[in-house]
């Protein structure tokens, strides 16, 4: 029997799965940045309206 | 003790206990966090690079199993990883519902999906060792099964936390659930001890001493296992840094972070 395969196969999914669970952060802080940068605008907004 | 020596033990005291209320404050943690992850990330790959050149390069065949026994080098640091993030966890959890102390919540939580995909890795690679090895990628036996349950107490933890809108309140109930959950742990860990599973018992003994395993085989599983603690180590504090700059969003510090670009 040919071990290759499950070999691979293994390692694909143990690299996929950590790959993803290392990036999902940066994806979910770029969204994060984005809304805080809305919420400056609004407030920056505000402020200019004031005055 | 003297006056002289009062003064001289004191500072170092204060040193620590000023450490640990730095590490209370949300924007020294974040920043202390990201300064300490690029070195976390470069240390995971450098011995996992050097674990998986010997495992997977230099290890010898094994005379028994064949080729297929070099999933280990993934599947073994996978399935230990997934035990010690669920103890962390647990350990967080019970410091949060006593002390109340918000990073630990927060560290908490950012464990579980961690946790979760070290389960799934462990399952998918033993699975994929077992076809070849035993004839099967499945079986109910007592070890996979309790670690099947580890993974849906991870999703448990993580499923609790995302349907309670406010957050320190979610992660009450889920340290609650982390923390009856524990009772697993020694399950997954005496499982091939108490019960006659086709899972093979433990082949490394730190407590004794001596490791079924020959050393040539044995060093690339323990850089292995060194390298994921650093992946975990990385991985939790990015996850940690999102979370607190994510509810802390209306915050001054957070808005500060993003106007500086950090």
């Amino acid at each position: 029997m040919d071990h290759t395969p499950f070999i691979v196969g293994a390692y694909t999914i143990g690299f996929i799965v950590l790959l993803w669970n290392a990036t999902a952060p940066l994806f979910k802080s770029k969204t994060i940045a984005r809304d805080i940068r809305r919420l400056i605008q609004i407030e920056e907004r505000s402020i200019d309206s004031d005055t | 003790m003297t006056e002289e020596t009062r003064t001289e033990t004191k500072p170092r005291k204060n040193a620590f206990v000023l450490f640990i209320h730095k590490l209370g404050s949300p924007p020294w943690f974040y920043g202390f966090a990201g300064k300490l992850i690029p070195w976390l990330w470069l240390i995971f790959g450098v011995l996992a690079a050097w674990g998986l050149y010997l495992g997977l390069v230099k290890a010898p065949t094994d005379y028994l199993q064949g080729e297929s026994y070099r999933i280990i080098y993934i599947h073994v640091p996978s399935a230990w990883m997934s035990w010690m993030i669920y103890a962390v966890m647990a350990g967080l959890g019970f410091i949060n519902l006593v002390w109340r102390i918000r990073i630990t919540e927060i560290l908490a939580m950012s464990s579980a999906p961690i946790g979760a995909a070290f389960t799934l890795v462990a399952l998918a690679s033993g699975s994929l060792w077992g076809r070849p090895t035993w004839g099967t990628y499945w079986v109910w036996d007592a070890r996979l099964t309790s670690e099947l349950v580890l993974l849906f107490l991870y999703l448990g933890v993580i499923g609790l936390y995302n349907a309670i809108d406010e957050p320190r309140k979610a992660a009450r109930a889920a340290c609650l659930l982390a923390l009856v959950g524990v009772v697993n742990l020694p399950i997954i860990h005496f499982s091939v001890k108490w019960w006659n599973t086709l899972h093979q018992p433990s082949s490394i003994s730190f407590t004794s001493g001596s490791s079924s395993i020959d050393p040539s085989m044995l060093w690339p599983l323990l850089i292995m296992a060194t390298a994921v603690k650093f992946y975990y180590g990385a991985s939790l504090l990015a996850r940690a840094r999102v979370k607190l700059l994510e509810q802390d969003k209306r915050k001054t510090w957070a808005k500060n972070v993003i106007r500086e670009g950090s």
